[in-house]
């Protein structure tokens, strides 16, 4: 622990109370003793660098909330910066092969440090370890909410189509930084962290969306 | 052939359940198949033989560690770790109290154990000092001390660890153990935050795992939880573990242990 400030705040203490008042001592910054806890605990694994346990806005937010709700406009300032982030594919391209991306949803892999290397093709989607897809795959997880039916509920017949673009742009944007739309959400924001490209992103696209997608059956 | 067989009657016991039982439910059916017999018992003999065995360069045995509840004093210390230490000034947990006894009584090297990958040479050896210690309290209760001020600093950093997020996916303990009856896959999710029940979360380990035939101490739980969460490596006994150690234990008030349990 932060020994020196131990030490220091004994002293107070014993000052304090030498003194006989009821002087109120500070209270300890907790939030800086985790970070000296941090640097002095971690170390550089494989891929896995100390340079993760650096916060943005966003994370650091969320952390100091420890579960709570955000303020409302903590919470929209929040949303607006990472809506920012979020680029629309190129050529419009929104919808990839529904096959690869089931491949993908499947694939919890990617990003620790038993890890060979941080290229997107190591990454998995880590889909079903928090959401329902398809019928056919009962091992899922349930810290998200259940995506099965995900375009059917939404009425997209036809993605390309003017009258599904609504749902087609918030669900890109959704996969691309999930912050945008829910500031403190669990979900991992794979554009927005580069953790996949646009392709894998196109693929799982058409997993949640393409009308033929077991997903949608 | 022993761990082949246990894994083929895992493996038999999950085949006859049906596909809607989760796989708490499977385990659950497979800890009464062999109650009488978990693996873990057997890291538990090794670890009595370990600690009343004279080793080391100073050649002694570790009969006279001090674990908590005085020296020698083995029934009951398990439940109430990671808890304050006058002789080191510092908040330990069982291993890492361990490495102290190991170098002051038997003139070990703690650091170079601490460095040592989990599984080898006085690492394994820790594995079945924690089975027997913590099996040693089986059946008791968390009641972890909070009187020192430093115990109450290690709760409040061990809670700002727990939500803390970062990594290439932003995840934090609580991404998983934050709330009730979420699952990764089929994987149930005790909920930290609070008392997730008797032999569940913090109670359930160290645990001799079906799936590798290992026993793991709760250093090397935190240390493949933060794998998972994709963070950088958490050193061996390092603070920000004994910290989350605090946390967990002190939730888990009232929480019997069942350690060394049986996962997975």
């Amino acid at each position: 622990m932060n020994k020196k400030l131990a030490i220091q705040a004994a002293a107070l203490a014993a000052i304090v109370s030498l003194a006989g008042c009821a002087a109120v001592s500070p209270a300890p910054d907790y939030d800086a003793m985790l970070q000296s806890v941090l640097k002095a605990s971690f170390r550089d694994q494989g891929i896995a660098k100390v340079d993760r346990l650096k916060q943005d806005a966003s994370n650091q937010a969320c952390s100091e909330a420890q579960g709570k709700d955000l303020t409302d406009a903590t919470a929209k300032a929040i949303e607006a910066e990472n809506l920012k982030t979020v680029k629309m594919p190129s050529g419009g391209k929104f919808i990839g092969d529904w096959k690869a991306g089931e491949k993908l949803a499947q694939d919890g892999g990617g990003m620790t440090w038993s890890d060979k290397s941080t290229a997107n093709s190591e990454n998995g989607g880590n889909c079903y370890n928090c959401h329902q897809l398809s019928q056919a795959e009962i091992s899922y997880g349930t810290i998200g909410p259940s995506l099965y039916n995900y375009g059917k509920i939404r009425g997209v017949t036809d993605p390309a189509s003017a009258a599904a673009k609504p749902i087609v742009d918030y669900t890109w944007g959704k996969l691309y930084n999930a912050k945008a739309y829910n500031a403190c959400s669990a979900m991992p924001r794979f554009g927005h962290a580069g953790m996949l490209n646009e392709k894998q992103l196109q693929d799982l696209m058409a997993l949640l969306l393409d009308p033929k997608s077991p997903v949608n059956q | 052939m022993k761990r082949l067989l246990i894994t083929s009657i895992l493996m038999a016991a999950a085949a006859g359940v049906s596909a809607q039982k989760t796989t708490a439910e499977g385990i659950a059916e497979y800890r009464r198949m062999i109650a009488d017999g978990n693996p873990a018992e057997l890291f538990e003999a090794k670890g009595e033989e370990l600690w009343k065995q004279k080793r080391g360069p100073k050649n002694a045995s570790l009969e006279q560690c001090d674990l908590g509840q005085g020296p020698g004093k083995v029934k009951g210390a398990f439940v109430q770790l990671p808890r304050f230490f006058a002789d080191t000034g510092k908040v330990q947990d069982l291993e890492s109290r361990l490495l102290t006894c190991m170098q002051t009584l038997q003139g070990f090297d703690a650091a170079a154990i601490a460095k040592t990958p989990f599984g080898r040479d006085e690492q394994k050896n820790i594995e079945s000092l924690v089975a027997y210690i913590s099996g040693e309290s089986r059946g008791m209760r968390f009641s972890l001390p909070q009187g020192h001020s430093e115990e109450k600093t290690m709760y409040e950093v061990g809670k700002r660890a727990f939500f803390y997020r970062g990594g290439p996916y932003d995840f934090s303990c609580a991404s998983c153990h934050g709330e009730d009856g979420k699952r990764i896959r089929l994987q149930d999710l005790p909920n930290l935050t609070g008392n997730p029940g008797d032999g569940v979360g913090f109670a359930a380990w160290p645990a001799y795992r079906v799936g590798n035939g290992q026993l793991w101490g709760m250093q090397r739980r935190l240390n493949d939880c933060f794998r998972q969460q994709r963070f950088p490596y958490p050193g061996y006994a390092s603070e920000v573990t004994i910290a989350l150690g605090v946390y967990m234990g002190v939730n888990a008030k009232g929480a019997e242990s069942i350690a060394p349990g049986l996962k997975r």
